[in-house]
Parts: structure tokens; sequence; C-alpha cells
């Protein structure tokens, strides 16, 4: 019983002493042999589905392909990136979509991190509470788009009832130009303002006790406090959730699909939903595709952004 | 001294030693916080709320002017409707929720066959530009899906996976293979290397000593990983619209959307059906609730 125990605490010593080459290397051989066969798969299905339909892509943005037409495809080079950069349509778009955008996560993360504050002050109820207004987060865009629209219809809507019986006259929530695009912040808003409040929470709950306790022993105001230590400490993790959330809202598609389709007229139009139209409506698969290219570049800066942000939080 | 002694007591924000008046301040505060907080929590929940009144109510009462708050009459006509088509028999949404249960299921079951290994190799080895391959599997899922889905699309066609349940699974795994990655690797990291080093010193290979040590202590973390990629494969809608069309096929989220296509909308279907859609997310997402913070942030943020 006790000889194999003692063999096996002698063994490291032996190891690292004579430091025999042969089966070490064939150890980090294996190991090698192992880490490729382990990660290649992943690999593999992440290069067919996402790397090679973005390089067919990107060739189909250099030509004139349509799905629909069929025939050979003609190279017209940069033609399709020359025409949407210098379009009015795509600059309109790209100016509702930064609307839309900047408008929704500003609410939201002022929002969240309200409530998050809130939250964090309570010391009882805290799960309950944040259990509740994570519900919103957990449902389907489709669920989500599906009853805003509901709610918001002119006629028969909850709102514009409530609205009526306060008095105030009926809004077109989604059926005129200057609503629709705000009626669509206030969705997204309502969908995601539990995501930035959830990571602000995060943050908060992991501010050391000792220096708020610190502060108080100092007699600073509750606002210096806030302002030099909960702000300073939560900062950083809440930046990640804003750019996180800007990307997702860059390439929301679904919501403005259900709740607006993206009228009246072009009013709630953003960019995913025009390289939609471009592509499954227009039939131009070549200018939707340099459309898409255009749009992932963008996605692509963002991300980088994210990750160096997340690195340097990882960092610390 | 004194100070600190109710320093060291106080539980609370410690403001019991200041005088009354603030004390009174505090607490108005306090009160306005708890106030805003309700306003905020009602403002939240409302929505939710009148989905699930609208789901019970009888059809005259969801289209009532002005909107009916309690005075309805109960019905489950709606629910019933869900699952049972007007004819008998099984109803097309019914078989999409069993599309989705199907295409979910499988579609993680593969991303965690494919993301967990690759997860523990990339905890574990030095792997080259070991960095640079975890950013780039991350960003693949940010790619906008309808830029991605106009090249899938095309290919697809040309496979023959339009319109197939295969399709979407296979579009679903590599939409959830870095999310597993990102999110197991942290759990793996979790696990120290060192029961590997024992195990191997004991004449187990490294193989082994993934498979009869590090995995089960793993099977919570891949547990709680699988169930976050099973809820956005169910909630995904982008592909599945696009990507299939016919009832046979398509999951529920799409056969959702289509009940608001016809010149007349039965809100009050849309909205039990709703509910029977969401009502698992919710589940799911308490069990994963310590997870939450990494979870939603695709595996990147922890704690």
């Amino acid at each position: 019983m006790s000889d194999p125990v003692s063999l096996t605490t002698d063994h490291p010593g032996q190891a690292a002493s004579a430091t025999p080459p042969a089966p070490g290397r064939s150890r980090h051989l294996s190991d090698r042999w192992l880490a490729v066969a382990f990660i290649s798969p992943a690999l593999l299905l992440l290069l067919a589905m996402s790397v090679f339909p973005l390089l067919w892509a990107l060739y189909l943005s250099f030509t004139d392909y349509s799905a629909t037409r069929g025939g050979p495809a003609h190279f017209v080079w940069f033609g399709n990136y020359t025409a949407i950069l210098a379009s009015e349509q795509v600059h309109l778009r790209a100016l509702t979509t930064l609307i839309y955008v900047v408008g929704a996560v500003t609410l939201q993360t002022v929002l969240g991190f309200t409530i998050a504050y809130l939250i964090s002050r309570r010391t009882r109820g805290r799960g309950l509470l944040t259990t509740l207004f994570l519900i919103p987060m957990m449902l389907s865009p489709v669920v989500v788009g599906l009853f805003w629209r509901f709610m918001l219809d002119a006629q028969f809507g909850v709102i514009n009832s409530m609205l009526g019986s306060l008095g105030l006259g009926q809004v077109e929530w989604l059926t005129r130009q200057q609503t629709a695009l705000f009626s669509l912040i206030v969705v997204d808003t309502w969908q995601w303002t539990p995501f930035i409040m959830l990571i602000a929470l995060a943050g908060l709950t992991a501010v050391p006790k000792y220096l708020y306790e610190a502060a108080s022993i100092d007699r600073a105001s509750e606002w210096f406090r806030f302002r030099t230590i909960t702000l300073p400490l939560v900062w950083p993790l809440l930046l990640i959730a804003v750019l996180f959330r800007a990307i997702e809202a860059f390439r929301l598609f679904d919501l403005v699909y259900i709740l607006t389709s993206g009228g009246p007229g072009v009013s709630t139009e953003t960019l995913s939903f025009h390289v939609y139209k471009v592509a499954f409506l227009g039939f131009n698969t070549g200018t939707a595709s340099a459309y898409g290219i255009l749009m992932v570049l963008i996605v692509i800066i963002l991300t980088q952004l994210y990750l160096r942000y997340l690195n340097k939080l990882k960092e610390d | 001294m004194a100070v600190s002694v109710d320093e060291a007591v106080a539980t609370g924000p410690a403001r019991d030693r200041t005088p009354s008046a603030r004390r009174l301040g505090g607490r108005g505060r306090s009160v306005l916080e708890v106030v805003l907080l309700t306003v905020l929590a009602v403002v939240m929940l409302f929505p939710v709320l009148w989905m699930i009144e609208t789901s019970i109510k009888e059809n005259r009462d969801v289209y009532a002017i002005p909107a009916k708050f309690f005075n309805f009459t109960v019905t489950m006509d709606h629910f019933k409707d869900v699952f049972v088509a007007p004819g008998g028999g099984r109803s097309a949404l019914s078989a999409a929720f069993l599309n989705s249960v199907l295409v979910a299921g499988v579609s993680t079951a593969l991303a965690t066959v494919l993301g967990v290994p690759a997860a523990w190799a990339y905890s574990r080895f030095s792997v080259k530009a070991k960095k640079d391959q975890l950013f780039f599997i991350l960003s693949t899922r940010f790619m906008p899906p309808v830029v991605v889905v106009i090249p899938i699309f095309l290919m697809y066609r040309q496979v023959g996976l339009i319109d197939s349940k295969l399709g979407l699974i296979l579009i679903y795994a590599a939409f959830n293979v870095p999310f597993t990655i990102w999110m197991m690797k942290g759990f793996v990291d979790e696990v120290p290397s060192e029961y590997e080093d024992a195990a191997m010193l004991d004449g187990y290979t490294r193989l082994q000593a993934f498979w009869r040590f590090t995995l089960p202590l793993l099977l919570p973390g891949i547990a709680a990983t699988a169930v976050f990629a099973l809820i956005f494969s169910w909630n995904e809608f982008v592909f599945a619209i696009f990507l299939t069309s016919s009832d046979g096929v398509r999951t529920a989220p799409p056969a959702i959307a289509g009940l608001i296509g016809g010149t007349t909308v039965d809100w009050g279907l849309v909205a039990a059906a709703s509910l029977v859609f969401a009502l698992p997310v919710l589940i799911f997402a308490y069990l994963v609730r310590k997870h939450l913070v990494a979870g939603v942030t695709l595996g990147a943020v922890r704690r």
C-alpha cells in the first residue's frame, strides 16, 4: 500500500534531476497532436460556416452577380463599393442606424446603471429584483417585437389606451415617420436595459466595502464617494457592456423586421435591413455582398475595440 | 475610536451615527429610492404581465377600447389553439415547436462536442498565436447575421441544404462554437492543471487524464454553457426565416412571426404562443443565473 505511493511521490524528483530528453519530447509531441486533434474540428466548422461564406461574399462583391438572374458573374471590381459609398440612400440608412445605436445604447446605459445602483443599495430582496428585471433580456426578439407591436397599436394598443385615460392624445407610434424610430429605440431599450444592469451590478458588487467605509470616516459626501470610488471602479466593466451593446445594436435586424419592416417609408431602415432589401428583394447579390463586406469591416473595427478593452480589463 | 466601533457594528450604509436631521434626510432618500425602483420595475415588467393577460382574455376583451385591465373573462382557448389545430389534430405551431426542440438540441450538442475539447486544449497547451486564434473565434460570432446569410444561402442552394433542419443545425452550431469555447475556457482555467499532471504521473495518458479527472469536474460548467447555447438557438430568428420555408422544417420563431401575416391578427393566440415559447427560456435562464454575466457576454466577462 505504501510502496506505490512513495514511488509516485518520488517520481517527479527523479524526472527533474535526470531530465531524460526523449520521454519529455515525446510527451510534448503527443500533447501537440492532442491540441491539434481537439481544436481543429471546431476551427474547421468555423472555417466552413463563417470564413468561407465571407470569402465568397468578398468575391461576389467584386461582381455583378444576381442570385435570381443566374448566368456568369462579370467582374466590376470596385464598382459596387463606389456605388454604395456614393449612394444617398445608404447615407440616409447610415444616419438612421447611427441615431438608433447612439439613442438606444445611451438610454440603456443610463437606465441600466441607475437600476443597478438602486438595487446595489438595497440589502434585502436583491436576488428577486435582479431576476425580475432580467426577464426582457431573455426573450426572443420575435416575441419582444410582436408584443410591442400589439401594445403600440394606434387603435387598440394598451399604450394609447392608457394615454387616453390620462386625457392625452393618441400617438401613431409605428406608422408615423417621426415616432417610428423613437418607438424602435424604446423597444430595444426595454429589452436590453437589463443587460447593462446585470453587468453594472456585477461591477458595483465587486467594489470593496472598505473603500466606502474609509470614505465615510473621512466624512466624504455621497456624490464625492460616487464620483471617486464607484464610477472609476465600475467604468471599465460598463464600457465593455456599452461596446457589446453597440455592436449588437449595429447588426440588429429581427426587431426592425418584426416591429416596423423598415417603415413607414424608410424611416426605420437600418443598414442591416437595407442589406436585406438589396439582397433578397432587389436580388442584387453582388451589390449586397459589397454592402455586407463594408458592414463587416465596421463590425471588425468595433470588435477590435471591444477586445482591446476586454484585454485591458483582464490584465488589471 | 467611538466612530470606528460604530462602523464595525453598522451593517447597512453607515449613516447611523449622523444627527437626526441627516438621518431623516437619509430615510427620505431611501424611500425615494424604493419608490423609484418600484416604478422602474413596474414599467419593465408591464409588457410581460400584459402578454400574460392577453393570452387568457377572450377575443372581444383583447380588442376592447379602452383596454380592460381587470374585468375580463378568463379563457384557455388561446393556449389550446397553440397546440391543437382548429379541425382537431396537431397545429402547425406545435410542429414548429418540435422542430425548434430538435434543431436547438442537436446544434447545442454539436457545439458542445466540438467546443469543449477545443476549450480544454486552448486552456492547457501552448498553441501558436493562441490569443489571435481566440480573438478570431470570438469575432466570427459578431458577424451581422444578415450579411452572413447571403453567401450561406447561395452555398446551401448549391449543396441542397436550403429548407432543411441539417442546414439550420450546422449554422447554429457554427454560431455557438465560439461561445462554447470562450465560456468553457473560463471553466477549464478554474480547474488546476496539476490534477492532470498527477494523474499522468500515475500512468494515465493525457487523454485519459482529461477524460477521467478533468471532464467530470467540468460537467456543471458544460451544463451551464449548453443551456446558453440552447437559448441562443431557440431564440434565433434571422437564419431561420431566410433558410427555411416549409412547415415541416420551420422552427418556432418564424412560425410565431407568421401569425401576424394575414389581414386580421389573433393577438390572443400570438400572446399564448409567445408565452409557451418563452417559458422554457425563462426556466433555463433561472437555472443558470449564477453564470448569467459570463453567458450574456459570450464568455468574455467573468464576474
